[in-house]
């Protein structure tokens, strides 16, 4: 009963999308109040919807009920209750309804909180959305029915992919589609700003807390998943340039372009037609990511299933996506006019230059990615493209980008000179180049982490002598306090996310000193890596509540001082009949001691150790940085400025008329 | 400056970022594109000894052996796909899903004693999984072809004989 109420629910909200994006579009072209009214109701209605739909999903996957195709397929009783529910959106048709659900939960935000919004502007955002929505609602309907009923039902169900089976990747996805799809509420800004005609401050302000939001999310999505391969599964290393990877990088890259220049365009009413080109291209960047994971063109975790029927559908929703938005771009983009001028040296000069490099870091990573599909499809050539490439690629990119990103914040709007600015940073590059230096002092000639630790500094200190500059520290050092909280949260927020970079920048570079060791060990015998001791002490059984496991004791200690005892297991799960490496991970925050357990033999253990310096603070810059996005989101002046700007059009509307 | 100009120097500006990511990743290209050959494709034409390739096949049945050597666990296996086949060597700890019989995609490079030695070995996937360079491979050595059905289970490929197998 309850599998086909969500079916029913499924349904309706395709309806109600359709709806939404007739009654939308059409209202919003007559200007009649009263069909554009709808709109917002129709996208809660279709939010409620979907939310039960997804609620059924859930109930089904957490009573394991077998007579559901998707909870047989994906679940089994002995499972933990949290990996139960996080096993409706571990597998492909569930992840898509939560895909939507995201979606419908933007539109109804967009519904509830757009009340100031122009209400063409809101009927035609809305509308979009609803076409979006019905888009993707018709192909889980058609090709990907989470509520399939199988019968005879079986006795249970298949389990979950253990390495699926983890806190960290329950909310990985969830994270990832707010990102995702976040994003598509500022491509429907974007059309509706094409179909309208015109883009000005005011649009440029609605679009920003969207695209800070999204890339906020996309930010922590990304950084959990590659924390989940760092400690999941056991190479020790974060990052694979794993094309799946590489399919939530970009969206995040052209993301971060987009909410910067969006800052111009609120402030400036220069690079309209960028602005609204980068936020159809953040949106279709998300749409490949999530072709190219969901199509089972790439095999990966990711991949759940490759039925071509799917792939073809989503490339055919892709098409129409990115194809109409592009194309509406092409025919329109000529009626937006800039207004804002300004000369190459200034803030804006700087945020172009951001906005260039981080598309051609984005254009880069998207062929390396794409490349091996095209070669094989047109070239019938087999070919990978590793980390070796995408790191000599991008580098020579990013190192003027982080260049660049200590400087913009000290340039003012309009024009500007490099040298007043540069001056104010004296410091911060004696206190780089000090870290480069200690670095190679400590670590002998290694030019990546000395660059990386000279990067680092200069963007946690740059962000520093920004926030200190806009307090006044040196000038003043007494109203410094008062000014300090005085200060619009937006510019805290943006030194917060470029020193967050800072910082993970830090764990990368402190990364580039890790080694590891491979060693055979019988109990008793003891190995020493970057001056700790590990000593096996003995292997044992262990159970779980769905596995069996091998578990090492292994104590560490330093200079024979106990440090700590690390359990390294070896779980295998009889039911997915699949093994798994759990490392044992102590992190002291200067370093992560990292320990896996491989084969038994000859009386003995195979154990990869690894040390690896700072490499918590990857993650936690990432955090840093999501939390500089929320705090600049949170600021008065994307709540309070709306009003006003909405005051302005409603002028504007009437002068024309 | 005017405003044509402006937007020249803009154009430029988005010109020369636009070729230095196409010099880059060409550049990148040409060091760092990785090739796959199955066992047959050495065995025709021996690649450039420096360059690294992913060679992939099946391991063959019981030719695994581990090893200790200087302190580091070493194993070797004999990947094949039928009709050729190539020793490996790789010091590290093979993946959890790695068994004999089974396909397998290894990077690495070819030693001048005909020795690949890998330095990353891949197995990510369940047992019935097979790496679809694995299976193209295999279907062009002639060991199955998918107009007859599934491919046979992996285990009992490298006993087939050449030209018969697969149905």
């Amino acid at each position: 009963m309850i599998p086909e109420l969500g079916h029913f629910a499924l349904g309706l909200a395709l309806a109600l999308s359709l709806a939404m994006a007739g009654f939308g579009l059409v209202g919003a072209h007559r200007a009649e109040a009263r069909l554009m009214g709808l709109a917002p109701p129709l996208a809660m209605g279709a939010l409620l919807a979907v939310g039960m739909a997804f609620l059924c999903l859930v109930a089904s996957f957490m009573v394991n009920d077998t007579t559901v195709s998707a909870v047989v397929a994906n679940s089994h009783s002995l499972k933990p209750m949290l990996y139960k529910i996080s096993g409706t959106w571990g597998n492909h048709e569930g992840s898509m309804l939560l895909w939507v659900l995201i979606l419908a939960l933007c539109a109804g935000a967009v519904a509830g909180f757009g009340r100031n919004l122009p209400s063409a502007l809101q009927s035609r955002v809305l509308a979009v959305l609803g076409l979006i929505a019905a888009g993707f609602l018709a192909f889980i309907l058609g090709t990907s029915d989470p509520f399939g009923r199988v019968w005879p039902p079986p006795m249970d169900g298949n389990g979950l992919n253990p390495i699926l089976q983890d806190p960290g990747l329950a909310f990985h996805p969830p994270l990832l589609y707010l990102g995702y799809v976040g994003f598509a509420v500022t491509f429907a800004f974007a059309v509706a700003a094409l179909i309208e005609g015109r883009v000005d401050a005011a649009w440029g302000r609605w679009v920003r807390p969207w695209a800070l939001a999204a890339w906020s999310f996309l930010t922590l999505g990304i950084a959990l998943g590659s924390w989940w391969a760092y400690y999941e599964l056991g190479w020790g290393g974060y990052w694979f340039w794993d094309p799946v990877e590489n399919a939530s990088l970009l969206p995040w890259l052209a993301g971060c372009a987009l909410l910067h220049s969006a800052i111009v365009v609120e402030k400036r009413e220069a690079l309209k037609t960028w602005t609204v080109f980068l936020a159809l291209l953040a949106f279709a960047l998300s749409l490949l990511g999530t072709f190219l994971v969901r199509s089972g063109v790439l095999n990966s975790v990711h991949a759940f299933a490759s039925d071509p029927s799917r792939g073809v559908f989503i490339l055919a929703l892709l098409m129409l996506y990115v194809g109409g938005g592009f194309a509406l771009f092409a025919w329109r983009a000529q009626a937006m006019a800039p207004t804002g001028v300004f000369a190459p040296v200034s803030r804006e000069g700087a945020l172009v230059l951001n906005n260039l490099l981080l598309c051609s870091v984005a254009a880069v990573v998207l062929v390396g990615t794409l490349y091996p599909m095209f070669a094989d499809l047109v070239l019938g050539q087999k070919i990978s493209v590793g980390p070796p490439f995408f790191n000599t690629a991008t580098l020579p990119l990013a190192v003027p980008l982080v260049g660049a990103m200590a400087v913009g914040p000290f340039m003012p709007w309009k024009r500007a000179r490099l040298w007043p600015a540069l001056q104010k940073l004296w410091w911060v590059a004696l206190m780089a180049l000090a870290a480069a230096l200690l670095c190679l002092a400590l670590e002998g000639v290694r030019v990546g982490p000395a660059l990386g630790f000279f990067a680092a500094a200069w963007l946690i200190f740059g962000a520093a002598a920004d926030v200190a500059q806009r307090v006044g520290l040196f000038a003043r050092p007494k109203a410094a306090l008062g000014r300090a909280l005085a200060l619009p949260r937006a510019a805290w927020g943006g030194a917060l996310a470029h020193g967050g970079l800072g910082v993970t920048i830090l764990g990368l570079a402190g990364m580039g000193l890790a080694v590891d060791r491979l060693a055979l060990l019988k109990p008793g015998e003891s190995v020493e890596l970057a001056g700790y001791e590990y000593r096996l002490e003995g292997v044992a059984d262990a159970a779980g509540s769905n596995f069996a496991a091998r578990r090492a004791t292994v104590r560490v200690t330093r200079q024979g001082r106990e440090v700590v005892t690390l359990h390294p297991e070896k779980r295998s799960f009889p039911l997915a009949r699949m093994t798994t490496s759990e490392a044992a991970i102590h992190t002291t925050w200067l370093e992560d001691l990292y320990v896996v357990l491989g084969e038994e033999r000859e009386g003995g253990v195979v154990l990869r150790i690894h040390d690896n310096p700072l490499a918590p603070w990857i993650w936690l810059g990432a955090g840093i940085m999501a939390l500089g996005g929320g705090l600049s989101l949170s600021d008065r002046r994307t709540r309070v400025a709306a009003p006003a700007a909405k005051a302005a059009a409603k002028a504007a509307g009437t002068v024309r008329a | 400056m005017t405003r044509k100009k402006k937007r020249l120097y803009l154009l430029l500006l988005c010109g020369l970022g636009l070729g230095s990511a196409t010099a880059l990743t060409l550049t990148a290209f040409q060091d760092n594109l990785v090739f796959f050959r199955s066992p047959s494709d050495i065995a025709r034409e021996a690649p450039a000894p420096d360059r690294a390739f992913r060679l992939g096949g099946l391991v063959e049945s019981g030719s695994l052996t581990r090893s200790t050597e200087a302190g580091r666990p070493l194993a070797r296996f004999v990947v094949t796909d039928g009709a050729a086949k190539v020793p490996v060597a790789f010091g590290g700890v093979l993946p959890d899903l790695f068994r004999e019989g089974q396909g397998v995609v290894t990077l690495g490079k070819l030693g001048p004693d005909g020795v690949f030695m890998a330095s990353e070995v891949l197995a990510r996937h369940d047992e019935t999984y097979m790496p679809p360079d694995v299976a193209d491979a295999l279907k062009r050595s002639g060991h199955w072809n998918p107009n007859q059905g599934a491919a046979p289970p992996a285990s009992s490929w490298n006993t087939l004989q050449p030209g018969r197998g697969g149905g």
